[in-house]
């Protein structure tokens, strides 16, 4: 099939950047998104450009990398799917699909389509662990947890940390991954013991790096490749109110 | 050819670890503080590693390719980790456990090493759940165990099929920690291009900052090389398409041996290749084997849909081939009889080259909604990729590269055979012999990054704090840096017309075709030479876009590409000068009159150990005998 | 408390607070203008009740206070959400589970205030500083706020403002009231949609209940 690329792209973090179109012939439905784009940068080094840069990594949307604002949603529009995962079945022969990278004043571009998401990890420094000093821990079933807690901490810790949340939000806002750090060792009778100072930190921090507020608007949520739900921001919510007091 | 020291301490097996432990030299804690360690990959066993280093007050200096360190490879580990907790009380123990890990590497691992991965298994889930890994429980709130890889003990410890996402959340988040401590600093976004040997002991390394295109200097008392495997030598592999040999093979032109480089792990359950472009093959947990069973029709070339085949036209080879252990036989020889029956024609889907991973018998008997419990995400994950539904019509799966069992030479320390230069995880050969068992790399990284590598790498160290802060302005930090520069400059002068991915393709191929699943003297030998060719086609073909002081991912890929050509043809040459088969290691020219895999354990009972000898030289081959003083040698039968 | 107020989350629950705080208030508002329906003497009773209970004339400067910090504290985190994203996308699909109202708080928001202003200005502001007809009933001499309601309500301008913004603001309140629980923290995967039926119930009476009024006396001012 046929089909018609605009994509960002910038040389550099200082350079102004902007779209560039690209027609795409002989792409085929059984490839995979990223493949697509292999192929179009295949093209685009065999005729003397210079391919499009993208991050990605594992290929089987576990790791996080791939990023992308396809078609006005993050990691396009098959729902509860990173990027890597999408197929070129999603699309029909013939159309146009724009190409974007994440925007948020925290993730400033690097090159292209290529953002710099440093920031979570300088929000989870601020308290998204457990200080548990290796050798220090107790027999691992001296504590039991119920089930479904654990499959509740589960639920929140499968995060990849791709940044869709912030995004999709029109608020900019990284509260869903925050939560999902929070909500997970809030859970865990193992992370009781920080979760006060954890909350009140991880916070602070995401305020401090320039994310927006969050106004519970859900996009966070129906864009999350892996599913994960704001009632974990509601416990966020009522773990902030809890230290405060 | 030299006989190598493991340097394995005296005393009776069980012994050897607390008594090495307890003679060992400590570093004092005011002088761990003016120690630097350069740690290179932060996977599990990295990042464990580097929270454990800081703990103990060295200052660790921390690299990975990666924007961060919890995008590792690590994370993609499905099935479990391994841990002899006995939980069941089914009768396991450390002993068990290494018992049946010396088996599954098919008598081709070093019994002390195994012996200590397995003891201080337990420790590592203790750790895990301190830091907040959700493993699964039971509805009592106790941690739930599964039976995995074939053996007859739940010993597995999982979160649903994302342990290794857990496991390395889990460990970085440890890393983490100490960054905000201050007492490990990250270099991410950088590819470690040389070591730098200062009076024969590694004392820096030289990075590329991947963003700006910077060639920097890093030094240290130490550098531990957490770099994981290199499967992606095969171009299509299960592994992340960053992953990379480069800085093991960095390494090990300066000196660290190469063990078993041709022992590679091939997956027989992962998703088939379906088209040309793609990038690489999605690995479906070894789990699905417990209730799908495996088959190809009767009939050669029966193209008809697999609903349609009826019962008595269906060949369940591995049932009819391996009667005892059927659908469960391990990796390596569920992964050749899918290569054996496909390359006989009886392959199915568009190439021929997949074979029927089938349901339908385990949803009828056992119903819809208990397969769903158990497989539920794996089987979205299938239809996701594949756009087959599995609960409808056969899977279809065929092999893929996976685990590299072979890495760089270490001694019971973990250092490798150049002073101060240390390799832990996946990147080193200890563990596993000749074929790992599932569930054990998440075991070994932990155990080597939180537990063993800290202690170990004290007894170097106890001397070294005398040694000041290491400068960056030494001649031989001066000759690395020139050579890493050279290089890449060498690669973009190159300025021919074909990409580097068409060049790891067609690499990937002769890896796959000769050195692959099956390998024999002639086809090793073939390979060697289109390696070379190939090799030297790369240098004078390879176009590589862009500048050296820009993001360049293109620079990035050939680098790393380039290195393969070298691994490749050693891989081969290992290959071929182990005539015998064992393990993930098949030589047609050793088999059983059945067809199966023939070990000469009088000949080859040894780890492979290669020295580089400078550019355009053959390696020389060096050999550790292996003893086995605690296990009875046996053929390994699944019939 | 300075943590609490620097951090967003603090914020939000600021707004969030002061949000059920005017969720409740408008509960009073509802039924207070509902006995319009019984006719003058009753709702000039009520008005003049409202207007001189002291604890009623107490809790003034309180709803006052609730809605001027509502509004100043989501003005400041909507102006700095904005700095978050400081380019725009070329194309966004909402297609997503968010509603327009949810992404659209700020701007119904304003609209609310806008009307508010009028509002005030019409009724409050006159029946407390302004000159108002009086009207004697059961003895007591009392402003007639019936008569002053009742002569907006036959203006076709000002009813169509007022159904119009009836439904902004049930809108608002359709996002607001779950958000607001969100916000407290009274969520989970149980509550959610019990939460989100609850708060577009409330819109709905809310908005309608409103509305009803200044509709039903302007038909009845073109009939008679």
């Amino acid at each position: 099939m046929k089909i018609k690329l605009k994509i960002w792209r910038q040389e550099s973090a200082e350079a102004k950047g902007g779209f560039v179109s690209y027609d795409l012939e002989g792409v085929s439905k059984e490839m995979s998104f990223l493949e697509m784009l292999d192929y179009l940068n295949s093209t685009l080094i065999e005729g003397d450009e210079e391919p499009v840069a993208f991050e990605h990594d594992c290929r089987e949307g576990i790791c996080g990398c791939c990023s992308l604002f396809i078609n006005g949603r993050p990691h396009g529009p098959a729902g509860e799917t990173t990027t890597c995962e999408l197929r070129m079945t999603q699309f029909e022969d013939g159309s146009e699909i724009v190409i974007e990278p994440w925007r948020s004043r925290v993730f400033p571009v690097i090159r292209d389509l290529i953002v710099d998401r440093s920031a979570f990890d300088k929000i989870l420094q601020a308290g998204g662990f457990i200080s548990a000093n290796t050798g220090a821990a107790p027999e691992a079933n001296s504590i039991p947890i119920a089930k479904h807690k654990a499959d509740e901490a589960f639920d929140a810790a499968i995060c990849v940390g791709c940044g869709a949340c912030v995004a999709s939000c029109p608020n900019g806002s990284a509260m869903l991954f925050v939560a999902a750090k929070v909500s997970q060792l809030a859970l865990l009778p193992q992370g009781r013991a920080e979760a006060k100072k954890r909350v009140r930190k991880m916070v602070a921090k995401m305020d401090e790096l320039g994310f927006g507020a969050c106004g519970n608007i859900g996009a966070c949520e129906a864009e999350c490749p892996k599913g994960i739900k704001i009632s974990h921001i509601a416990r966020l919510n009522r773990e902030f109110l809890r230290a405060s007091i | 050819m030299t006989m190598l020291d493991a340097k394995i301490p005296a005393g009776p097996l069980a012994d050897k670890w607390s008594n090495h432990k307890n003679s060992i030299r400590l570093v004092n804690p005011a002088n761990r503080t003016k120690l630097d360690i350069i740690l290179v990959g932060t996977g599990l066993a990295g990042a464990a590693a580097a929270s454990t280093l800081g703990e103990l007050g060295y200052n660790v200096k921390a690299f990975c390719f990666q924007d961060t360190p919890r995008r590792a490879h690590s994370v993609a580990a499905q099935g479990g980790i391994n841990a002899a907790k006995n939980y069941r009380n089914d009768g396991d123990s450390a002993f068990r456990l290494f018992h049946d890990l010396i088996k599954g590497g098919d008598y081709r691992a070093r019994e002390a090493n195994v012996h200590r991965m397995a003891e201080v298994s337990n420790q590592s889930i203790d750790q895990m759940v301190a830091s907040g890994v959700p493993f699964a429980r039971e509805y009592s709130g106790y941690l739930d165990n599964r039976s995995f890889g074939g053996v007859q003990v739940s010993r597995t410890f999982y979160a649903k099929g994302q342990t290794g996402q857990q496991c390395l959340l889990g460990a970085y988040s440890g890393l983490i920690r100490q960054l905000a401590r201050g007492k490990v600093t990250m270099y991410p976004r950088r590819d470690m291009l040389e070591v730098v040997i200062v009076d024969g002991e590694a004392r820096g390394i030289i990075t590329r900052n991947l963003v700006t295109g910077e060639i920097e200097r890093h030094s240290g008392h130490a550098v531990v090389l957490a770099t994981g495997g290199y499967g992606t030598i095969y171009y299509l592999s299960t592994l992340a398409v960053g992953s990379n040999a480069s800085a093991a093979w960095a390494a090990h032109r300066k000196g660290a041996l190469f063990a078993n480089p041709s022992f590679v792990q091939i997956h027989p359950t992962s998703l088939p290749q379906l088209n040309d472009y793609q990038a690489k093959l999605t690995l479906m947990s070894e789990s699905l084997r417990n209730d799908g069973r495996i088959w190809v029709p009767k009939e050669k070339g029966d193209r008809r849909h697999p609903n349609s085949i009826p019962e008595e036209e269906r060949d369940y080879y591995l049932e009819r081939r391996y009667p005892a252990f059927g659908n469960l036989v391990p990796r390596d020889v569920a992964s050749r009889a899918a290569k054996e029956r496909c390359d006989a024609g009886y392959g199915v889907g568009d190439t021929g080259l997949s074979v029927y991973l089938d349901f339908g018998g385990a949803i009828e008997k056992q119903g819809k909604k208990a397969i769903e419990a158990k497989y539920g995400n794996l089987f979205e994950m299938y239809n996701k990729l594949a756009g087959i539904n599995p609960y409808e019509e056969p899977m279809r799966i065929y092999p893929a590269g996976h685990y590299t069992m072979g890495g760089l030479w270490v001694d019971y320390n973990l250092m490798t055979t150049v002073p101060g230069l240390y390799a832990i995880g996946e990147s080193n050969f200890s563990d596993h012999g000749a074929n790992r068992l599932g569930a054990s790399s998440l075991m070994q990284c932990a155990g080597d990054g939180y537990f063993i590598l800290p202690v170990t790498i004290g007894d170097y160290l106890a001397e070294r704090f005398r040694t000041p802060r290491i400068s960056t302005d030494g001649a031989e930090f001066d000759a690395a840096e020139k050579e890493a520069r050279d290089k890449l400059e060498r690669i973009m002068a190159v300025g021919g017309k074909q990409t580097v991915t068409s060049f790891h393709k067609r690499l990937g191929r002769i890896m796959w075709d000769d050195c692959g699943m099956v390998r024999n003297e002639a086809g090793l030998q073939k390979a060697l030479s289109s390696l070379s060719e190939l090799k030297e086609e790369f240098w004078r073909e390879v176009k590589v876009p862009g500048r050296l002081d820009q993001v360049n991912q293109e620079l990035e890929k050939a680098v790393r590409v380039a290195d393969f050509f070298e691994l490749g043809q050693l891989m081969c040459r290992d290959a071929l000068s182990r005539k015998e088969s064992c393990g993930a290691h098949f030589r047609e020219e050793s088999q059983t009159p059945e067809g199966e895999a023939q070990r000469i354990d009088a000949e080859y009972s040894y780890v492979a150990a290669w020295e580089h000898k400078g550019e355009g030289s053959d390696h020389e081959f060096h050999k550790e005998p292996l003893k086995f003083e605690n296990v009875e040698i046996k053929e390994r039968s699944y019939k | 408390m300075s943590t609490f107020l620097g951090a967003s989350v603090g914020r939000k629950l600021v707004v969030g607070i002061s949000g059920l705080f005017l969720v409740l208030f408008l509960v009073v508002h509802l039924v207070v203008n509902l006995t319009l329906l019984a006719g003058p003497e009753t709702y000039n009773t009520v008005a003049h009740w409202m207007g001189t209970n002291p604890a009623v004339l107490g809790m003034r400067p309180v709803l006052v206070l609730g809605l001027l910090l509502h509004i100043a504290v989501s003005m400041y985190l909507s102006v700095s959400n904005l700095r978050a994203r400081p380019r725009r996308y070329l194309k966004v699909d909402p297609a997503g589970g968010s509603t327009w109202a949810s992404r659209n708080m700020f701007i119904l928001g304003v609209c609310i205030i806008l009307f508010l202003a009028l509002h005030l200005s019409s009724f409050s502001i006159r029946m407390t500083f302004g000159s108002v007809d009086m009207v004697e009933i059961s003895g007591v001499l009392m402003k007639d706020a019936y008569a002053l309601v009742t002569t907006r309500f036959s203006l076709w301008w000002y009813v169509s403002l007022y159904s119009v913004a009836m439904v902004l603001l049930g809108l608002h309140l359709a996002h607001g009231v779950q958000s607001s629980l969100q916000t407290i923290g009274l969520n989970d995967h149980r509550w959610r949609e019990r939460w989100a039926s609850l708060g577009l119930a409330y819109a709905v009476v809310v908005a309608v209940g409103f509305a009803i009024l200044p509709i039903y006396f302007f038909v009845q001012a073109q009939m008679s």
